[in-house]
């Protein structure tokens, strides 16, 4: 499994082999040659008998030689990290434009059955997650057993047998840095729950908080939440205490390895055996055995960095994966315009297997047809949307459009038939102008203006505050229901396309201006083929066919005239919205 | 720094731990000595019973250095940990104060953020207090005057070579750091771009513009990637130069005390205890370096987290007990009395930017009272002054001919029922939810109030009835389904007020009349207003207001008002035909 996220992360890696043969180079030359300075530093001490005993010419020769180890080991240094920089940061890029640009290749199925929070933590945090831990981690890691590697070798060189006094010593380190490590991190994990459960708590009811107002519910909301907070300072406790363990037990351990090394080194000094040391070869083996377990401590700590990065990359990749849309056959073909005859046959469909949504449906509608669908909620109004659009496709059944099954249209070409107002406006940080260009860049100035005008949205664009050029912001909030609305209708008057789509469309715009913009959508869909999805029934009752929808079936289709004097579904409906309250 | 009162009973802990971090530091540096005389007079000596005892003493120091080390952390973890908590009860508790002036000041994202992330990076910073500011100055001057005390001439080395890592740290950290801040805006962008074409999806599809889409994703990762490059060239800057300036320092140190040493000024053995110190030097000045920033983003932490605690709530109760309201039957359930209301709250009457302009209405109790208008026309802003979301910039509302504001909170809220546009449920049960409405109120109570709501059939439907689970938002119900059940809850408490805002537009027309029908049938004393932009909402109601910008455009019955108001005549015109606008 590992491996195989591994071998993926690498095909990423890939483009930029040259920076990761740098780090690999650079981290050698800098790890030997800062291991090589102390000894450098030692041999130049040498030097440095005692009074009127300093050997100064012999001394210049080392000093230059340190001076330029120590700048070609810091410019390496340099050297390693921008080579890190540059492939985590640049595969970050290109990971996140994958995982970005799969958004639009999922079919709608999945958006709609997932957390868009879920799926923009992947894009997000995951990706830097992946480039801090294995990137940045397995440098680290690859620097760290070279520095171990490095250690043991200059210490080999001086005296293999206390080496192997500080071999010896090593599993100590090892097994106090991992056990540290993983109860820490086990700590973590129930801390981030804590965490989270805490968030999503005040999250829910800072958000609602005139409904805890309404129900005198501040003294238990309080309780509730100091509760949780409660629990999270126990656990946060426990998982700052683990944690913050490694640092005094590296120091401890560190001390102990110091301390075998001074007691041996010492003995072996004294009575030479098994070795004969001299005091300046101890006093370097002290300066290495003092920096002999960080190294363990870093790579343990990167372990479990490393760790949550695999479980991203998974995560990841998994959202990488996800089944598409079915791609545009091969030999799908560019619709460009149509006559706008749809027809619906014996179509049947659902969400989920077992419950069935559509069961045969069958609708015809010619050009210029307006057919509106009515129905209680979750009745089914949206799928057939969904549908026409291929959103979702058809299970059994077909559509066809001027007798061509849209299965065999190229998707683009398909939806660009259709214009669409929905239930949720929806536009995007952006100017006013660019929204309402969304659909046709090209447009020109006075295509702009005419398309406004038609929707009614002109007069109160020119009131912003700079007008056309006035910035949405990013929820739209600086703008009422109503316009956002009217900007969506402008949206879809400029492309002009021959069918439309409208969900609920006028449902919440301002009385007043609904009038105008019901005349404008009469206009509008003055010979081309219009869905309609409404509760309003003045607009139901000018359609050329109602179909009236319950739980998935269609129950009735005909005229207002026709289905009210039949006395159905229908005619229950409407007439309930005169019923006496009495 | 006024926050540091909410270690409260921790803060003994944040003065044990440094002390015992002392102890430690000080073991430390006091090792090179004991390791001196173990080479000095065991080894030279020849003294293996002198060598042991001062290894013996170096493993004692480890382990008492260890332990003294563990109660800091303790300290340190507890102090924070408990700093935290203590913060974050506080700031919820004033939080609930607010009214919703001082919540959309501060939007409900920015509020979470401080109270999660903002006090993390609070307690984070206690802990660094509690664990690193005594013991890295400590270590870093420590090492300065040792070396002093062994060689005043030979420090001059230290005293420009430490300045210089300071200058070097100050120059990287305070170029770098701001930029942080901007690649976070810039990732910020990222995250929106994603969550935009989430949301609009099927837009982003109809008009084909996937490709569109993906080029301004590409341009912002780009632009992220850029800066992060640039900030990381910048910041690995940072160990290279300070590891050239001390090892220059060390070659300093052996060329001059080259000389110091032949004039007799030092020995050897001082020459290397001088390199050592500097190397201690610069490891306790990087962890300073580090400390700046913590507590650079802590201040900042801090003083957000202060703003939301200086906030004071601008709808306060200055009543906190019961009142006796005046036996007096002729006064209205609720009046509005010349009532103007901005949200800027500096309101001049009659402004224009106002919501609600010199408005005075009365309701009677019993009645059933429509309220109709635009978008904008103020329709929320005037039920939502009823039970004190906001007060009124002038003129007075009055429930029981008794000023709002001289009631408690809870004597007020008690009596209303109030369901909001947003049909929102919480995360738990459909009976957790409904127990909002009344903590103890019997299976029977719910039950009813599900009835009247037209809830019953659907969550009697339900595998586990009442006790089936509401995911956060109620996202698992339909849109009706939700405005159902939160009916039901405003009518558990049985309110004396109901005010429905806007709160039956997911339903259908026929699920929409039953509710009114069983609302007055059940509920004969209750007063009910029921604000909607559906005019067959409130075609039926005792008494309709038309409101137009602010101002009250008409009051009276439906008839009434379709000979007399205009606006009425073209709000009901809009939605239904003339047929139907003059059926009753």
């Amino acid at each position: 499994m590992k491996k195989k996220v591994l071998k993926r992360l690498l095909i990423y890696v890939k483009p930029y082999w040259g920076f990761l043969f740098g780090i690999l180079l650079s981290a050698l030359i800098n790890i030997s040659l800062t291991l090589y300075a102390p000894i450098l530093i030692g041999q130049a001490v040498d030097h440095i008998i005692g009074f009127q005993n300093v050997d100064h010419q012999g001394m210049i020769g080392t000093l230059i030689v340190l001076t330029g180890i120590i700048l070609l080991s810091a410019l390496f240094q340099w050297v390693l990290s921008h080579c890190t920089n540059e492939v985590a940061y640049r595969t970050v890029r290109d990971l996140r434009v994958d995982a970005y640009g799969k958004i639009n290749t999922l079919p709608l199925k999945y958006i709609d059955g997932h957390s868009h929070g879920d799926v923009i933590s992947r894009i997000v945090n995951d990706v830097e997650q992946v480039s801090e831990g294995l990137l940045q981690g397995i440098t680290q890691f690859f620097t760290g057993i070279v520095t171990i590697i490095g250690t043991l070798i200059f210490m080999f060189t001086i005296s293999p047998i206390i080496m192997l006094v500080v071999v010896l010593v090593t599993p100590l380190s090892l097994f106090v840095a991992s056990f540290i490590a993983k109860f820490s991190h086990k700590m973590f994990v129930q801390q981030q729950a804590a965490q989270g459960e805490l968030s999503g708590y005040i999250e829910e009811l800072i958000s609602n908080q005139k409904i805890v107002k309404t129900f005198r519910y501040e003294k238990r909301a309080q309780e509730q939440f100091e509760e949780i907070n409660h629990r999270l300072q126990k656990v946060g406790a426990k998982a700052q205490f683990l944690s913050s363990l490694s640092n005094p037990s590296t120091r401890f351990v560190n001390g102990v390895v110091y301390a075998a090394v001074a007691i041996f080194g010492s003995l072996c000094a004294i009575t030479g055996w098994p070795t004969v040391l001299t005091i300046g070869q101890i006093s370097s083996f002290l300066t290495y055995a003092n920096q002999y377990t960080k190294p363990f401590n870093e790579i343990t700590g990167v372990i479990t960095q490393v760790q949550t990065a695999f479980a991203s990359a998974e995560r990841l990749f998994e959202f990488l994966d996800e089944e598409e849309e079915t791609a545009d056959t091969e030999d799908a073909v560019v619709i460009e315009k149509c006559e706008g005859n749809v027809e619906i046959r014996d179509v049947s469909f659902s969400y989920e297997p077992g419950t069935t949504l559509l069961e045969h449906m069958n609708v015809s509608a010619k050009k210029g047809d307006r057919i509106a669908i009515v129905g209680p909620t979750g009745c089914g109004k949206t799928t057939i949307i969904n549908l026409l659009l291929r959103f979702y496709d058809v299970q059994s059944g077909q559509i066809t459009i001027d007798g061509v099954d849209i299965r065999t249209m190229t998707r683009g070409s398909l939806r660009s038939l259709y214009g669409m107002v929905l239930q949720d406006t929806w536009l995007f940080a952006g100017t006013v102008r660019e929204n309402i260009m969304y659909g046709k860049p090209d447009a020109t100035e006075e295509e702009l203006i005419q398309a406004a005008k038609a929707a009614y949205a002109d007069a109160f664009i020119q009131r912003l505050p700079n007008g056309y050029d006035t910035v949405i912001a990013e929820d739209g909030g600086n703008l009422s229901q109503g316009q956002r609305q009217l900007l969506s209708i402008a949206r879809v008057m400029l492309v002009d396309p021959p069918m439309l789509i409208l969900d609920e469309a006028t449902s919440s715009i301002d009385t007043r201006t609904e009038l105008k913009v019901q005349a404008a959508f009469q206009n509008m869909m003055e010979g081309r083929t219009s869905f309609i999805v409404a509760h309003r029934l003045s607009t139901i009752k000018e359609a050329t066919t109602i179909l009236v929808m319950e739980k998935g079936r269609m129950l009735e289709q005909g005229t207002h005239s026709q289905l009210l004097q039949k006395g159905g579904f229908y005619a229950n409906l409407y007439n309930s919205q005169f019923a006496a309250t009495e | 720094m006024k926050l540091l009162r909410y270690l409260g009973q921790y803060k003994k802990f944040t003065l044990i731990g440094p002390v015992f971090k002392l102890i430690e530091a000080i073991f430390e540096l006091i090792v090179p000595i004991v390791t001196a005389r173990m080479i000095d007079r065991g080894v030279r000596t020849g003294d293996i019973g002198y060598v042991w005892t001062m290894g013996g003493i170096l493993i004692l120091l480890g382990v008492v250095g260890l332990c003294s080390a563990l109660i800091c952390q303790k300290c340190g973890s507890i102090a924070s940990q408990g700093f935290g908590t203590n913060l974050r009860n506080a700031m919820y508790c004033h939080i609930n104060k607010f009214s919703h002036k001082e919540i959309d000041k501060f939007g409900t994202p920015s509020l979470i953020t401080r109270m999660t992330s903002d006090i993390n990076q609070l307690q984070f910073a206690v802990a660094m207090l509690v664990r690193l500011v005594i013991r890295a100055p400590f270590l870093a001057i420590g090492a300065i005057i040792m070396a002093m005390m062994i060689d005043l001439r030979l420090a001059i080395v230290f005293v420009v070579a430490t300045p210089l890592i300071g200058l070097v740290l100050y120059l990287v950290m305070s170029r770098s750091v701001p930029h942080f801040k901007q690649i976070q805006k810039k990732l910020d962008r990222i995250s929106h771009l994603s969550r935009e074409s989430l949301s609009g999806v099927r837009v982003v599809r109809a008009f084909s513009n996937q490709e569109q889409e993906e080029q301004r994703f590409v341009a912002a990762s780009e632009d992220q990637t850029k800066t992060a490059i640039q900030v990381g060239k910048l910041s690995a800057l940072l160990n290279p130069l300070t590891y050239t300036i001390m090892n220059l320092a060390v070659v300093a140190i052996v060329w001059f005390g080259g000389f110091r040493v032949e004039s007799g000024g030092m020995t050897q053995g001082e020459v290397i205890a001088f390199v050592n110190y500097m190397s201690q030097t610069l490891l306790a000045l990087i962890v300073v370096a580090n400390l700046v920033i913590t507590f650079t983003k802590a201040f900042a932490s801090a003083n957000r987290v202060q703003e939301v605690l200086d906030t004071k709530t601008s709808v306060s109760e200055e009543n906190q007990e019961a009142i006796t309201i005046p036996n007096d039957s002729h006064a209205p359930k609720i009046s509005f009395e010349g009532v103007c209301f901005s949200y800027t709250g500096k309101s001049v009457s009659e402004q224009e930017q106002d919501a609600l302009k010199k408005l005075s209405v009365e309701i009677e109790s019993g009645e059933t009272v429509g309220i109709i208008g635009g978008t904008g026309a103020g329709k929320s802003t005037l039920v939502q002054l009823i039970p004190r979301f906001y007060d009124a910039t002038q003129g007075v509302v009055k429930v029981d001919g008794v000023d709002v504001r001289e009631y408690s909170f809870d004597q007020l809220r008690a009596q209303i029922g109030m369901v909001p546009q947003e049909a929102v449920l919480f995360s738990g049960t459909i009976r957790s939810n409904l127990l909002w409405g009344q903590e103890d109120a019997t299976e029977e109570q719910l039950n009813r109030a599900l009835r009247i709501a037209q809830a019953q059939s659907f969550v009697s439907q339900l595998p586990d009835g009442l006790d089936a689970p509401v995911h956060q938002g109620g996202k698992n119900f339909s849109g009706g389904q939700r405005q159902r059940l939160t009916i039901a809850r405003a009518l558990v408490g049985q309110p004396k007020i109901l005010i429905l805002d806007d709160s039956s537009s997911a339903l259908d027309f026929a699920t929409d009349a039953a509710l009114r029908r069983a609302i007055r049938q059940e509920t004969k004393d209750m007063t009910v207003i029921i604000v909607s932009q559906r005019a067959g909402s409130i075609k039926q109601a005792d008494k309709i207001i038309v409101l137009d910008n602010g101002a009250v455009a008409g009051i009276g019955t439906h008839t009434e008002l379709l000979n007399e108001c205009e606006v009425y005549r073209e709000i009901c015109l809009s939605q239904m035909s003339e047929e139907e606008v003059n059926r009753v």
